[in-house]
């Protein structure tokens, strides 16, 4: 997941009509060969994940002597099948736990960031204040610099706080981390919403904080929902900041932290991993496929072409 | 589960707080004069996004570059004593050389992937060309961990007459061949190549969808009178449709590039830095968690932050050409 510099704004959406309803005389059809090729790649790009998938239901003796494409050919023999390896994972290998500790991880650390970055976005797009310009440049400076900056300071703050090791400590590093591409695209995102709008609710006697919670906020559902996506599976799939921050002691390890503890202990032991691996990517899968038009109309809504 | 509880009390105390502390700012000002209200105002609302990022970003970057200077324990004053060590014993080449490859190759393979597979499925039915653009989106919701597990389990070597469970060497012996060590070979750096076809696989799909939407973006009026005046397909597309989308492809190519210049987790995961696939990132979690070495690692990231300035620099640029356009 990237969390570095922002897709382009997103303005107000602009209908992306497919050309060929208004002209079905359009000589750009797909060829065969274009056919052809499209599925190779789908065929490629399916084939590791389809891997994983087959082999954390195969029982732990056929996944050590056979590949598993092997089992596509025993699809209706219900010995080739199991799904001990998903008990064995969740219960005996803390997946189980490590799961409720990612949903306590992901949630605050999504929520908090937008909260904070929306208010700063709409000051930085509709209110005049000296230092507005320099202080939005050190926010897309910010962007592209790499989080290992943070580490050492922040690890010793939280040393001193006594709060290394917390469930709060990855909650404050998320929303740090996360804030300079909160604030930019959702400021890209209400910078162009129409000025009208605005100055005639401010004419009818709005404050600032009615403007951003009665206009603001709702008209900007897009990018909000873009980024709340981003930065959910971006906290989800995290790695480093939780190992630097929460580490893996039992109580505390997340699903990544877990999985790479597997991936030391049991390296060859195939039925954990892949079911291990598979439980690790169950929410973001589904996080992902239910919002992917809003994530994906968020993050390119207009304002794309050079 | 009594954990998971507390977990959402303190959201949901964490939240109203916040809210609650937006509110009483808010209400301290406006109980202000005028003059002062107008004045104040823009600092409540930027105020604690600007707080949390000088406390997680910034201070951090100058207390980093402090400490490069300074001894293991961050206390000592030992001048260039890091950077002569680091980059004078010669290690820190073979890291820098695999991080080149990976700035080079994913964006470049990734991005002309997206954009090959954008201008593609442009031209399918609009259901064929939504599942298909699923299936390669698919791997971005896939954590770097679990993409590591899934190709550690395609490249997975066994010795020769042990049966090859992974997918790369079963194809290699039905060929006839020996099954090959892949992530232990670093001649032409075999291995790295291989690691960042991973990335690549979780990062074209990226790309794709930014370079469709900034494809069907692109005026059909000038497509249309490309056609007319007789040019080709491929003609069409490069004289006419990517000199329009350049802006789009520079942001995906860099945002690409940035990630991949911060690679860590897939490294971590399949080779830990053996076998010469080692990155700078890899080096900076060894340099600090193993090595305890607080001074050599801040210098680590020293250099990362070298070399993203110049993206820095772009990036500024092109927010100052996008804002004199507005």
């Amino acid at each position: 997941m990237s969390r570095t510099t922002a897709p382009p704004p997103p303005r107000e959406a602009r209908p992306t009509a497919d050309r060929r309803h208004r002209n079905p005389t359009d000589v750009r059809r797909a060829g065969w060969s274009t056919r052809v090729v499209l599925l190779v790649l789908c065929a490629l790009w399916m084939l590791p994940a389809l891997g994983l998938l087959v082999t954390s239901f195969r029982p732990v003796d056929d996944i050590t002597t056979t590949g598993w494409w092997t089992a596509l050919g025993d699809v209706f023999d219900p010995t080739a099948w199991t799904t001990q390896n998903y008990v064995d994972v969740i219960v005996a290998q803390g997946m189980g736990n490590a799961f409720l500790n990612s949903l306590t991880v992901t949630v605050p650390a999504t929520a908090v960031p937008i909260l904070a970055a929306a208010f700063a976005a709409y000051a930085f797009a509709w209110m005049r204040f000296p230092g507005r310009n320099f202080l939005f440049i050190v926010v897309v400076a910010l962007l592209v610099v790499p989080i290992f900056v943070a580490f050492v300071p922040i690890f010793r703050l939280f040393n001193t706080l006594g709060i290394q090791g917390d469930f709060l400590s990855v909650w404050l590093a998320h929303t740090g981390f996360g804030m300079p591409l909160a604030v930019y695209i959702l400021r890209n995102y209400m910078a162009g919403l129409p000025r009208e709008l605005i100055e005639s609710a401010k004419v009818d006697g709005a404050s600032h904080f009615q403007i951003f919670w009665r206009l603001i906020i709702p008209l900007s559902f897009p990018a909000l929902a873009a980024f709340s996506i981003l930065q959910f599976l971006w906290v989800w799939n995290d790695l480093l900041v939780a190992l630097v921050f929460l580490g893996s002691a039992a109580d505390v390890e997340v699903v990544t932290v877990r999985l790479q503890g597997l991936l030391g202990s049991r390296g060859q032991d195939w039925h954990l991993l892949t079911s291990g691996a598979f439980v690790t990517m169950i929410v973001p899968l589904i996080v992902f496929f239910s919002l992917q038009r809003y994530f994906i109309r968020g993050l390119t809504a207009g304002s794309l072409k050079g | 589960m009594g954990q998971f509880g507390g977990a959402i009390f303190a959201i949901a105390v964490g939240l109203l707080g916040a809210l609650a502390f937006y509110w009483l700012l808010n209400k301290v000002v406006e109980a202000l004069p005028p003059a002062w209200e107008n004045r104040l105002k823009p600092y409540v609302f930027i105020g604690p996004a600007i707080v949390i990022v000088a406390t997680f970003l910034v201070f951090p970057a100058l207390l980093t570059i402090r400490d490069s200077f300074h001894g293991s324990n961050a206390e000592e004053f030992v001048g260039l004593a890091n950077y002569r060590q680091l980059l004078g014993d010669g290690s820190v080449w073979s890291l820098l050389l695999n991080n080149a490859i990976w700035i080079v190759v994913v964006p470049t393979v990734a991005v002309s992937i997206g954009l090959a597979v954008a201008i593609m499925t442009d031209r399918l039915s609009s259901t064929w060309e939504r599942v298909t653009k699923a299936l390669i989106f698919l791997p971005m919701a896939i954590s770097f961990i679990g993409a590591g597990v899934i190709w550690r389990f395609v490249y997975e070597w066994r010795p020769p007459g042990r049966p090859q469970i992974g997918l790369l060497n079963a194809i290699v012996e039905a060929m006839g061949f020996e099954p090959i060590h892949w992530l232990g070979t670093s001649d032409l750096r075999l291995n790295t190549l291989l690691l960042t076809v991973i990335m690549i696989w979780l990062q074209s799909g990226f790309a794709m969808v930014l370079l469709s939407a900034a494809i069907k973006g692109v005026p059909d009026e000038t497509v249309e009178a490309a056609r007319i005046d007789g040019a080709s397909e491929g003609q069409i597309y490069w004289r006419v449709v990517i000199p329009q989308i350049k802006s789009t492809i520079f942001v995906v190519t860099t945002t690409v590039m940035i990630l991949v210049m911060k690679i860590f987790d897939v490294v971590f995961a399949l080779t830990q830095g053996r076998f010469n696939t080692n990155v700078i990132a890899n080096q900076f979690y060894f340099e600090l968690f193993q090595v305890r070495h607080q001074g050599r690692a801040a210098v680590l990231v020293v250099l990362l932050i070298i070399a993203v300035i110049p993206i820095m620099i772009a990036n500024i640029r092109r927010l100052r050409q996008e804002e004199a356009l507005r």
